[in-house]
């Protein structure tokens, strides 16, 4: 197992490298002078040529890159145009924000998805199992942005009970949490239930059935844990499309995360800062599968095999 | 019906899987005793119901099945008025199982010592490593090599003739009285289903209990069983000490099973098969559901379904032929 | 090995020799090849025309993957295979496929490879028509002979597969068979999965059909009551090699090999009364990724002595022994004496 994830962790390496040198190509990939574009359109010639040279445009393309690895390596992700700040020092009071959005969110999806999807499968073709499965088609065919508004036309503005905005508190994280953990339990619940669906059928089942064990012990601790190794998979997947999801929940609720960060540095052709998001957000994204990996070979010992 | 007291009486079972287009009765009548002590073979082809059957006793049906009707006596109480709780203590305990498919009937992501102790652990209120070192025990009286390595690992390190090791292993931890063996060598090849029915017959002795055998395989129930029924059609066409079923057939479905088997004593240039072919569960013919196929058959089988009738103490035959009214031979052809 | 059996009176359909299928276990870092798993790894054999020869064996003995592969639906790693004195591995693929014709195949379940969407006719047809033998306008009546000969009706042929019951299905295998007058047909656990009763029915039919269209059989199958049944001679593979061949009265009533008479004394006997002492061998059948090395069953043979262990016992006959009977043992002699003294 240890050597697996050493293996497994090497293995990230040339993703990571890829990673930073699409990152790196972004700003020499957008159609146009990157400086003009920075330093404005109307610009004169003499701003733009500084803008180039603070950025370091007039080297060789590899020079660049060595200079923007090295400095990566040190902690280091350019500044801000905007700002003149570091690009660490923007992206760091916001990234912790983000991550805990992106994890409660994670965890609501993960918990509504399984309980919803173990009990449609247990309950197949009742009331309860179509019920659920409806919610669940709705769940992830709801635009964020929409649901987001929605709730807060609800809840905070006809109801009173919730802030519609902001982030500190625990009542202004109810809301964006829900938002962007919905269409994510959406697919976990349909994905559990076919997985599970397909586990019940399964000569093991019958046979814990046979040992006399309690049918809640039955779906719980041979079935679930077999019916998880897909959905584990598909967690990983949409952990991913949670994080691109926070750039839409955190403009709509006004949410001070990387999200938001994204879209203003977008909005002012901050491009060193978007860059970083960019990195990070891919840089978590691997993280997050490295983990999916190293579990899924916990859940499934038969891939030892191969 | 035979000189032994019953372990388990089955009386008039029946069981149904109600599907859109119907009721298929899967098992319509069936009666039978299981000896204390003994083996009981139960044979037929697939589709006659003998796994249906199997799992009904345990109630183990998955939907749409149902038990219908009829009685399955354990030791003189009918488990078809036991609750599901009562039923839950029973299974794995009193009356156990194991499956044709030994790769597929364990659980991949536990190990086997983790499945085997969940057993003891259930039924006998053991703690963890109670119930493991009980395990080990089981392996090592299932004659799995070293076991303590065994306990450990995962069914996918396994071959198929271990994994029925475990199996049984699992299913006799508690000590059961029956066993209940559906297909339990199907699957594996000849020297280690060699191997297997040795351990089963083995166990038996060691462990004093009753064991019901599921097969199609005439040969393993010659072999293994002390009484034999005979499974066509959800029915029980025949029902005999083996020894006896053996020497001679009575009726000629059962005849004509013996007589469609490649011999070893004898060369034949071609096999006397049973024409045609299992009927539809959902087109069953009128009257005995033989008939069909039957070269003895007359107008009354085609019309009625002859009852299970006890012909000497140890010997039950479901057939026209051996009733009062019958007027044309009464000689079933065996070539044994 | 054939000096005796060329012999006989008739002609050599097919000719196996050293044929080895291994198939590669790719793994480490970079997916390189790092074993093989050697499924037939040296075996030699002949078919001659009209006979019926049973390759048996348990699983993994690298039965199947040797039929596959004189078709080449499996790449043989090394080895030839003639029929009719050509030689099938050196042939392109469209010289194999006008071959082909020649020799058919029968599966388990026939139906794992068909078209669910067809009829039967409909898949007879089509069987006609890839290899075009016959005009287009007689191609629907060829068909309906075909299922007459195979005992279907009429009826039956514009039905879909999944209305057939299991013999029904193996008698539509074997008119797709038969639908390009085969020479050779490989029945590849044909009669398997097939309950008793029908399973009778299947063999008389293979049985008639071989005198009707003077068919070679290569039989392949696990089980030793039917292939003593339908063949002529037996060869009993294990792990990839051969163990023993041998007219099939020599080999049911006078093995050499331990392994056979493991296997024989394994098969169930139809008399309770007749109970008799048999060989249960001990352990499982080694993995054929790492096979023993010697002689392949030492692992589980109770005669095992330390030349087993070493040396690769070649394929031999002996005195009293019948013409082409052969075993692959260092000591089936002494073996043999100790059985009958």
């Amino acid at each position: 197992m240890l050597q697996f994830i050493v293996r497994r962790f090497i293995q990230t390496i040339p993703v990571i490298l890829g990673v930073t040198l699409l990152v790196f190509s972004l700003i020499h990939l957008i159609p146009g002078d990157p400086a003009q574009i920075m330093a404005g359109e109307a610009a004169p010639e003499a701003t733009v040529e500084a803008m180039r040279e603070r950025l370091g445009l007039n080297d060789p393309l590899h020079v660049q890159y060595g200079r923007y690895m090295s400095s990566l390596l040190q902690g280091d992700l350019g500044q801000s145009v905007r700002t003149s700040r570091p690009v660490m020092d923007e992206i760091q009071p916001r990234i912790m924000i983000t991550i805990r959005l992106a994890i409660y969110s994670m965890i609501l999806s993960i918990i509504l998805g399984l309980v919803a999807g173990v009990v449609s499968a247990v309950r197949r073709y009742g009331l309860l199992d179509a019920t659920l499965m409806l919610a669940a088609l709705f769940g992830f065919s709801m635009p964020n942005f929409w649901l987001g508004l929605m709730l807060i036309k609800l809840v905070s503005i006809d109801l009173a009970l919730l802030p519609p905005s902001g982030w500190g508190t625990w009542q202004q994280g109810i809301l964006p949490i829900i938002t962007l953990g919905t269409g994510g339990a959406a697919i976990i619940a349909r994905m559990t239930r076919s997985s599970m669906l397909d586990v019940i059928n399964q000569d093991y089942i019958r046979t814990a059935r046979a040992k006399g064990l309690k049918e809640r012990v039955v779906i719980y601790k041979h079935g679930l844990k077999n019916a998880l190794i897909p959905v584990v998979t598909v967690v990983g997947i949409e952990m991913g499309m949670l994080l691109s999801g926070t750039v839409l929940v955190e403009t709509v609720f006004a949410v001070n995360g990387m999200g938001r960060l994204a879209i203003d540095a977008i909005r002012a052709r901050d491009f060193p800062v978007v860059q970083g998001i960019v990195l990070i957000f891919a840089l978590i994204f691997v993280g997050v599968n490295l983990l999916v990996d190293i579990s899924y070979r916990y859940l499934n010992k038969r891939i030892e095999l191969n | 019906m035979s000189s032994v007291e019953p372990i388990l009486q089955i009386k008039d079972l029946r069981t149904s899987f109600f599907i859109d287009r119907g009721e298929v009765k899967a098992v319509d009548g069936v009666t039978l005793d299981v000896p204390k002590g003994k083996t009981l073979g139960v044979v037929g082809e697939s589709g006659c119901g003998k796994s249906v059957m199997a799992l009904s006793i345990l109630q183990l049906l998955e939907e749409p099945g149902k038990i219908v009707g009829g009685e399955i006596l354990f030791n003189n109480v009918n488990l078809l008025q036991k609750s599901e709780k009562e039923m839950r203590d029973i299974r794995g305990n009193n009356i156990s199982m194991i499956f044709q498919e030994p790769m597929t009937s364990l659980n991949p992501v536990y190990t086997i010592g983790e499945q085997i102790s969940e057993s003891y652990r259930v039924h006998q209120n053991m703690g963890k490593k109670d119930a493991y070192q009980k395990s080990l025990e089981m392996l090592r009286l299932v004659g799995i090599p070293s076991p303590e390595k065994r306990l450990h690992q995962y069914p996918y390190e396994l071959s198929g003739g271990m994994r029925q090791r475990v199996m049984i292993a699992m299913a006799l931890a508690c000590r059961p009285d029956l066993l209940v063996a559906d297909e339990p060598t199907t699957a594996l090849d000849v020297t280690i289903q060699a191997q297997i029915l040795e351990l089963i017959k083995d166990l038996q002795t060691k462990l004093h209990m009753s064991v019901i055998i599921i097969t199609h395989d005439l040969g393993i129930v010659a072999e293994t069983c002390d009484r034999v029924a005979v499974m066509y059609c959800g029915n029980i066409v025949e029902q005999a000490d083996a020894e006896e079923l053996f020497e001679r057939p009575r009726h000629p479905y059962t005849a004509g099973l013996f007589n469609s088997l490649p011999r070893h004593d004898q060369e034949k240039e071609e096999l006397e098969a049973i024409l045609g072919y299992v009927p539809s569960p959902i087109e069953m013919p009128q009257g005995c559901r033989f008939s069909p196929r039957c070269s003895y058959a007359e107008e009354i089988c085609r019309q009625q379904n002859p009852d299970l009738k006890t012909l000497d103490n140890t010997r039950a035959v479901r057939c026209w032929i051996y009733s009062d009214g019958w007027k044309g031979s009464k000689e079933v052809a065996y070539h044994g | 090995m054939d000096s005796a059996l060329e012999t006989m009176d008739n002609k050599e359909l097919l000719k196996v020799e050293n044929l080895k299928v291994y198939f590669p276990i790719k793994g480490g870092f970079l997916g390189r090849t790092v074993n093989h798993v050697k499924a037939v790894d040296g075996i030699s054999f002949s078919v001659f025309e009209g006979e019926t020869v049973s390759l048996v064996g348990e699983s993994g003995c690298g039965k199947s993957t040797a039929g596959r592969a004189i078709l080449r639906l499996e790449q043989p790693t090394a080895g030839e295979v003639y029929y009719k004195g050509v030689n099938l591995t050196s042939l392109n693929k469209k010289e194999m496929r006008s071959t082909r014709k020649h020799l058919q195949i029968i599966f388990q379940d026939p139906f794992a490879s068909i078209n669910p969407r067809q009829t039967v006719i409909q898949v007879l047809e089509e069987a006609l028509l890839i290899q075009n033998i016959v005009p287009s306008g007689q191609r629907r009546q060829r068909a309906l002979e075909l299922l007459d000969t195979v005992g279907l009706k009429e009826h039956q042929a514009d039905r879909y597969p999944h209305e057939f019951s299991g013999g029904q299905r193996q008698r539509i295998g074997i008119a797709r068979a038969l639908s390009l007058n085969p020479n050779l047909i490989i029945c590849d656990e044909a009669v398997s999965a097939l309950d008793v009763s029908i399973r009778a029915q299947i063999l008389n039919l293979l049985k008639r059909l071989q005198k009707e269209f003077q068919l070679t059989y290569l039989f392949i199958s696990h089980d030793l009551g039917v292939v003593r049944h339908i063949s002529d001679r037996v060869i009993v593979m294990y792990l990839g090699r051969i163990m023993e061949v041998a007219d099939k009265k020599s080999l049911f009533e006078q093995a050499r090999h331990p392994y056979t008479k493991a296997l024989l004394s394994a098969i169930p006997v139809l008399r309770p009364s007749q109970k008799r002492e048999r060989i249960v061998l001990t352990g499982d059948v080694p993995s054929s990724l790492d096979p023993p090395e010697g002689c392949r069953f030492h692992t589980r043979c109770p005669y095992a002595q330390d030349i087993c262990k070493t040396e690769v016992p070649e394929l031999r006959s002996a005195g009293e022994m019948k013409e082409g009977h052969q075993a692959a043992c260092h000591f089936f002699e002494d073996i043999y004496a100790e059985a009958a003294g």
